[in-house]
C-alpha cells in the first residue's frame, strides 16, 4: 500500500524537530528569530518554542560566536541545533568552524566529540541578491572531519535531519530555500513518476534516477539539493527533444565525499557531467571530476562537464539571476558535449 | 583552606616547568612554539584553587600551561604533550596550545576559545551542575569582537561563566597602549557583569579576590568578569625581547614567588623546592623515555 503525502519540505523538517524535542531533552535549537509567533525566517521552527520554551533560545546577531556556543553545548553533551538565517552567514562562522568544531575531537585525541548541527538555507532564484542568495557549500568541503548535508526534494527530508542530529560528527544540513516550498517526493514501488529510483548509503543516501531502468544511459548526471529538480527537468528534455537518456544521481551527503553510486552510475554510463548551483571554480564538481578519473578513469569516455553558477555575484533582477544561476539549458548542453551521446 | 605553603609550591612548580621547557627548547628537544607563563603563576594558582575540576571546566588560550597544571597537576601528560611523545595528553596532536584533559580545553586562535567557553556555561546551566566555566583572555585578545558577543551573551543568559582577563600589558610585542582603548573592567561593566580587578602579584590576594567571585557566580549563576593586571617576566613565546629592562627590572621586584617566598619559612620553602626539583626531574626523565608520537604508536 502507498499513501502519497503532499507534504513540503518546510513541513517535513518543521514536524522532524517536533519529534526530536519530544524523544530527546539534550536537543536545544537557537538561532535569530526562532521564536514564535514568527517560528524562524522560513518558518522551520514553528511551534516549537510554544511547546518547549527552555529549550529554544532566540538570540543576539551574533554568528561568529554562536557557531562556538555550539560547540561549547556539544563538547558537554548536548545536542545544540543551530539555524544560521541565510547560508550566506556561514562566513562569519569560518573561524569556529575551521578552527574548532572541526579540530576538536581529532586534536584532543579523541577524547572529545562535537555532535551539533548547523541547519542553513542556501540557494538562489529568490531575488534575495548578492549576499542573501549564496551556495558555499564549497567553503566547507575541504574542512577535514565534518559532514555536509544537503537534502533534496526526493529524499527523505525529516529523517536526514534526525539522523544529523543522531550524528556524533558536527553536520552542516544545508536547506535549499526553495526546498520549503517544493512537495517532497519519495520514491514508491522504487519510482518518482517514470523515474526508476534507487537509494542507498546510510544515514543519508544518494538516489540514482534513471528513464530506462538502468540500461541505455549515455552520461550520469551528478547533483545535490536545490539543483536536483533543474538537472530531472534537463534529462527529460533530453529524452523528449533527443532521446537522449542519462543517469542523474543525486547525493544528500557531500562531505564525506562518498561516491560509491556516482562510480556505479558511471561504470553503465560512461560519462559524467557535474551540477551544482554555486560558483564554478573549486566547487563540488571539480573535486568529483577528480575524483572520479582517479577512480573510474577506463570506465569514461570523454572528459568530465561541470555546470554551475558564473564566477561571479549573483544579481538581484531575476533576469540576470537567472543569467548567473545554472539552468536547465546548461544541463543539456553539458549532456549532449559529450562525446558520443548521440547516436 | 589550602595554606600559603601549598600555593607556593604550585607556583615554584609551574616557574620551573616553564623555565624547563625553555631550556628543552635550546636543547633541540621541542618543537614548535611555547607560551611561558613564567611570572603569571599566582593568577592561575590562587584562582583554580576554588575550581572543582570534577565539576567546573576551563577554557584556556595559548598561554595555558600555568593553568593546565594548576587545575589538573598533570605535568607528565603536559610534557609529553609539548615533547611530541606518545603519552602526550593529547597523544602528540594538540601540541602546546591544544590541551584538552577532563574538564580542561585549550585552543590556539585568540578570541575563538570565548564562545564556546560561553556555551559551555550554557550546557552546564541547562544540566544543572552547578559548574562554572572559567574562560582566560590576555589584554590583545580584547581586540577580538567575539569576546564582546560572549559577554553579551553570557549576560543576557544569565550564564555561569568566569571571564579572567591577565592583563600582562603586552600582547606579543605591542604594549597595551597601542593595542586597546578605554578600560578594561568598563567593558564587562558596559555588558551588566559584576567586575572585580586587581593589580597585585600576591597570591593570597588573588585567592581571595577569586573565590568572591567565584561565589558569586555560583550563587547567582551570572557571568563574574576579573580582570587581573599582571606581568611575563619571560618573552612572548621563545623568542626575543625587546621591553624595557628596566620595567623589567622593576617587576621582578615583584616576583610572585618573591611575595610570597617572603611570607614562609625558610627551611620549609627550601624543602618544598627541592621537592618540586625532584618531581620535575622525574617528570623529565620519564617524559625523554618515552616513545615519540608516531603513526600507530599509543600511548
Ligand atoms: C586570532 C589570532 N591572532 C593572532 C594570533 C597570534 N598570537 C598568539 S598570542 C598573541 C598575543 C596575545 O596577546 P594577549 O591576548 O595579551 O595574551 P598574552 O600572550 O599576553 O598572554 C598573538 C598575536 C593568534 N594566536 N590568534
Ligand atoms: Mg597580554
Amino acid at each position: 500500500m502507498s499513501t502519497v503525502q503532499q507534504k513540503r519540505g518546510v513541513q517535513a523538517l518543521n514536524e522532524t524537530l517536533h519529534a526530536l524535542f519530544a524523544e530527546r531533552d539534550d536537543v536545544v535549537l537557537f538561532g535569530e528569530d526562532v521564536l514564535d509567533p514568527y517560528g524562524g525566517a522560513f518558518k522551520v521552527t514553528q511551534g516549537l518554542s510554544d511547546a518547549y520554551p527552555d529549550r529554544v533560545l532566540t538570540t543576539p546577531i551574533s554568528e561568529a560566536s554562536l557557531f562556538g556556543v555550539a560547540a561549547g553545548m556539544a563538547l558537554r553533551g548536548q545536542r545544540p541545533i543551530l539555524e544560521i538565517m541565510f547560508g550566506d552567514f556561514v562566513a562569519l562562522g569560518l573561524d569556529q568552524i575551521v578552527n574548532g568544531i572541526s579540530k576538536f575531537r581529532e586534536m584532543y585525541d579523541d577524547q572529545v566529540t562535537v555532535p551539533l548541527v548547523v541547519r542553513t538555507p542556501m540557494g538562489g532564484r529568490r531575488g534575495y541578491g548578492p549576499t542573501h542568495s549564496q551556495s558555499l557549500e564549497k567553503l566547507l568541503l575541504g574542512i577535514p572531519n565534518i559532514c555536509v548535508v544537503a537534502p533534496s526534494e526526493c529524499h527523505d527530508v525529516g529523517s536526514l535531519l534526525a539522523a544529523a542530529v543522531e550524528d556524533e560528527r558536527p553536520v552542516f544540513f544545508i536547506e535549499n530555500k526553495l526546498l520549503y516550498g517544493r512537495v517532497i517526493r519519495r520514491p514508491d514501488h522504487g519510482h518518482i513518476g517514470e523515474l526508476a529510483v534507487r537509494e542507498s548509503g546510510d544515514p543519508y543516501p544518494a538516489l540514482t534516477f534513471s528513464a530506462t531502468d538502468f540500461t541505455e544511459g549515455v552520461a550520469t548526471v551528478v547533483t545535490y539539493g536545490g539543483m536536483l529538480p533543474v538537472v530531472l527537468d534537463a534529462v527529460t528534455e533530453l529524452v523528449l527533444e533527443q532521446e537522449i537518456f542519462c543517469e542523474v544521481v543525486a547525493l544528500s551527503q557531500l562531505v564525506p565525499i562518498e561516491l560509491d553510486a556516482v562510480l556505479e552510475s558511471v561504470a553503465r554510463t560512461g560519462a559524467l557531467v557535474t551540477a551544482e548551483e554555486g560558483t564554478l571554480t573549486g566547487g563540488f564538481g571539480a573535486e568529483i571530476a577528480a575524483r572520479v578519473q582517479e577512480a573510474a578513469w577506463s570506465d569514461l569516455r570523454a572528459p568530465v562537464q561541470r555546470v554551475a553558477a558564473r564566477d561571479g555575484i549573483i544579481p538581484s533582477a531575476r533576469p540576470l539571476e537567472d543569467d548567473m544561476l545554472p539552468s536547465v539549458e546548461d544541463v543539456v548542453a553539458a549532456v549532449t558535449a559529450l562525446d558520443g551521446v548521440r547516436s | 583552606m589550602e595554606t600559603l605553603a601549598t600555593f607556593y609550591e604550585r607556583m615554584f612548580f609551574i616557574r620551573r616547568f616553564e623555565e624547563t621547557l625553555l631550556d628543552l627548547f635550546s636543547l633541540g628537544k621541542l618543537v614548535g612554539t611555547t607560551h611561558t607563563y613564567i611570572g603569571q603563576e599566582a593568577n592561575a594558582v590562587g584562582l583554580i584553587e576554588h575550581l572543582d575540576p570534577d565539576v567546573d571546566t576551563v577554557f584556556s588560550n595559548h598561554r595555558c600551561h600555568g593553568h593546565y597544571l594548576a587545575f589538573t597537576d598533570d605535568a607528565f601528560g603536559l610534557l609529553c604533550e609539548v615533547m611530541g611523545k606518545a603519552p602526550g595528553v593529547c597523544g602528540g596532536k594538540g601540541g602546546s596550545q591544544h590541551l584538552c584533559k577532563g574538564n580542561f580545553y585549550s585552543n590556539g586562535v585568540l578570541g575563538s576559545i570565548v564562545p564556546v567557553a560561553t556555551g559551555i556555561g550554557l550546557a552546564e546551566k541547562r544540566k544543572g551542575t552547578g559548574a562554572v566555566s572559567t574562560v582566560f583572555l590576555g589584554d590583545g585578545t580584547l581586540g577580538e569582537g567575539v569576546t564582546y558577543e560572549s559577554l553579551n551573551l553570557a549576560s543576557l543568559w544569565h550564564l555561569p561563566v568566569f571571564f579572567v582577563v591577565e592583563n600582562n600589558h603586552y600582547a606579543q610585542s605591542t604594549p597595551v597602549e597601542l593595542e586597546l582603548a578605554g578600560s578594561i573592567a568598563a567593558r564587562g561593566a558596559a555588558f551588566g557583569v559584576e567586575v572585580d580587578e586587581l593589580d597585585t602579584t600576591d597570591v593570597q590576594v588573588i585567592h581571595e579576590a577569586a573565590g568572591r567571585a567565584v561565589a558569586r557566580i555560583r550563587e547567582t549563576g551570572a557571568p563574574f568578569f576579573l580582570v587581573l593586571n599582571t606581568y611575563r617576566f619571560s618573552p612572548h613565546s621563545k623568542s626575543d625581547d625587546q621591553r624595557d629592562p628596566d620595567e623589567l627590572e622593576e617587576r621582578r621586584t615583584r616576583d610572585p614567588l618573591l611575595v610570597a617566598g617572603a611570607r614562609l619559612d625558610e627551611a620549609e620553602r627550601k624543602a618544598l623546592e627541592e621537592r618540586c626539583e625532584e618531581r620535575l626531574a622525574e617528570t623529565v626523565e620519564a617524559a625523554d623515555e618515552a616513545p615519540a608520537a608516531a603513526p600507530g604508536v599509543a600511548a
